[in-house]
């Protein structure tokens, strides 16, 4: 495949063949070494071919192989000839990191990181398939699709003002809980406040290195503060909606004359009967994603009240921010015609909007949005801001994780289990995982440096580093 | 003859299975999907659940088949280890598979499988046989 190096962090793919706009890669020469060996590229290519796609289709520096999308894929879509694709927001629709700050300092309590960890592994539900303690009823899954953080914090989950840091204030519009599938409700009903699996997981950390002192201070954020991070998502309720509408939209898109070149990038006219249906069952995944961090804030909150027997707010414990790098959203951006209203999907990529941006929390409008990069658990975790560049880089957008590098059986042939928890506690991090198969499967080597990722970004103009977080203690299923 | 081998992906992984028919292809495919959730050494196979599926096409059959095999583990918390289709037609797919309930103290899951994709799919019948190919979102 043809690649053209535009300038030292960005690399094009000509237009060639079907392609209607041309792919654009952020990353160095070292990280697009990694990308060239999968078929990311070609999915890149792939999804430059869909019909109404603006501009470039679009890869973060962490690209690597996915199904349909390259992971870290970014595509707008113009809204009267463009579409919307299931795929292209993947299975776990809305899976995202939110981030609390403490009013504790890691050094000061550290004797007691490893029953703090203990608790919240207790508190919290992980693993594959695990049910959660709340079974709501069918019209209080709806209540909660539909109405999504402010709904959770009126039954007592949370406090008002967490809806602040919440992209979209906690609940995305225009879903509608009959376009959600019985069987997608049944995999739902009970999983609010729970984990999942795979590289899903609570970690404790602390703010190792501050970058930016203003955008930090703005965040709430010091160095050696106490933090939470949360990685999960829509859980079987998501997943279903996806695998409902791939299924839909195949023979959707064949009657919309559109010629897939992957049968994963099923999609249907954004104006569509299928196309708006889609776009109300994912809505309500959307916000039964958050909903589910948000259950978990309220556990890990239940949690640090138990072990420092001390009331919550006591100890901080409020919302930096929380993202969701699957998705897919109407955002006006600029282009060569001007403002307009695009569908972008972003498959493994962060929005990053600058300050001054009017989605922004007015809290953080000075310094632009907190985006929040969760790397491997031996390395780090970032807490990045939106740019103005990346408004006309990458229709705001920015990097998700380390992105992976190693798959999954080759990660478990190299590295066991035990080994590696033996190896992180060494390094003072505590580790409970309900299998350590599957923590084999997330070690450290199996990822990309985090630290070049997050650094390419920064240079690139995609995001600009706020502060580093180390973990101290991880959870996972 | 081989039953299955598992396809290397990044993130992902994938199952390429083998079969005289067509038929045992997709129940290759599906005791491949459930081999990498767990060691099927340790399930029991004393609880039939039946299968019937429809889509537009092979392709879509077994991705739906093997969907419906994933909804079963998830819903009733069942390893299955035992397949059998005894109708395949254009647009249908009529099945069985066996198993046994999960005992968290016997039973690691090893991948989680969240469901299975379109990418890459592929219904194959070569000299030897039938291939069928899948590639699962984990």
């Amino acid at each position: 495949m043809d690649l053209v190096e535009v300038n030292p962090y960005l690399w094009e793919i000509p237009r060639t063949g079907g392609m209607n706009v041309p792919g654009r890669i952020f990353a160095d020469r070292q990280l697009m070494e990694k990308a060239r060996e999968e078929k990311a590229l070609e999915q890149v290519a792939n999804v430059a071919c869909l019909p109404g796609i603006v501009t470039a289709s679009l890869a973060m520096p962490d690209i690597h192989w996915g199904y349909g999308f390259a992971i870290g894929g970014v595509a707008a879509f113009g809204m009267n000839d463009g579409v919307i694709s299931p795929g292209g927001v993947g299975y776990d629709i809305a899976c995202g990191v939110r981030l609390l700050r403490t009013d504790l300092l890691a050094p000061e309590i550290k004797t007691t990181i490893p029953g703090l960890v203990h608790e919240l592994s207790r508190m919290i539900p992980a693993g594959v398939g695990r049910r959660g303690n709340m079974k709501l009823s069918p019209k209080e899954l709806d209540d909660l699709m539909t109405g999504g953080v402010p709904w959770v914090i009126e039954q007592g989950l949370g406090r008002p003002e967490d809806v602040e840091a919440i992209e979209d204030g906690g609940v995305l519009d225009g879903a509608d809980s009959s376009m959600v599938s019985a069987r997608a409700r049944e995999r739902g009903f009970d999983q609010p406040g729970t984990l999942g699996a795979g590289n899903h997981f609570a970690e404790v950390q602390v703010v190792e290195e501050v970058f930016d002192p203003r955008a930090a201070a703005a965040f709430g954020i010091d160095k050696d503060q106490l933090c939470v991070m949360v990685h999960s998502g829509s859980r079987g309720l998501g997943h279903q909606v996806c695998t409902d509408y791939v299924k839909i939209m195949g023979p959707a898109a064949a009657r919309a004359g559109i010629s897939l070149p992957d049968r994963q990038l099923a999609c249907a006219p954004i104006s569509s009967r299928e196309g708006r249906e889609y776009y109300a069952a994912m809505a309500c995944a959307v916000n039964f994603a958050r909903c589910n961090r948000q259950v978990m804030t309220h556990l890990i909150r239940q949690s640090f009240e138990y072990v420092f027997k001390t009331p919550a707010e006591r100890l901080g414990l409020e919302l930096v921010y929380d993202v969701s790098h699957n998705v897919a959203k109407f955002e006006e951006h600029e282009t060569e015609d001007g403002k307009v209203r695009l569908c972008v999907h972003r498959k493994g990529a962060t929005r990053s909007f600058p300050a001054g941006h009017p989605d922004v929390p007015a809290g953080y409008r000075e310094v632009g949005q907190p985006v929040i990069v969760p790397g491997d658990m031996g390395t780090a975790s970032y807490l990045l801001k939106g740019t103005k560049e990346s408004m006309s880089l990458s229709f705001g957008s920015t990097c998700h994780g380390a992105g992976r590098v190693m798959g999954r059986r080759a990660a478990k042939r190299m590295i066991q289990g035990h080994e590696l928890k033996a190896r992180l506690e060494a390094q003072g991090i505590t580790v409970r995982a309900g299998s350590t198969r599957g923590l084999a499967e997330e070690a450290p080597e199996a990822y990309k440096d985090v630290n070049r990722v997050v650094d390419v970004c920064h240079r690139a103009g995609l995001s600009r580093k706020v502060a580093k977080l180390r973990p101290l203690g991880v959870v996972k299923g | 003859m081989k039953t299955f081998e598992t396809i290397e992906h990044t993130a992902d992984i994938g199952v390429r299975s083998f079969g005289a028919t067509e038929e045992e292809a997709f129940e290759n495919a599906a005791f491949g999907m459930f081999s990498l959730l767990a060691d099927l050494e340790l399930v029991s196979d004393e609880v039939e659940f039946p299968v019937i599926v429809e889509g537009e096409d092979r392709e879509t059959l077994l991705v739906e088949w093997l969907n419906e095999l994933l909804y079963i583990y998830e819903s009733q918390g069942v390893i299955l280890k035992k397949f059998h289709v005894s109708v395949l037609e254009d647009t249908r797919l009529e099945g069985s598979a066996w198993g046994g309930h999960i005992d968290p103290a016997r039973h690691e899951i090893r991948t989680d499988i969240k469901a299975v994709t379109y990418y890459q799919l592929q219904v194959t019948r070569t000299e030897k046989g039938w291939i069928a190919e899948v590639i699962f979102d984990v």
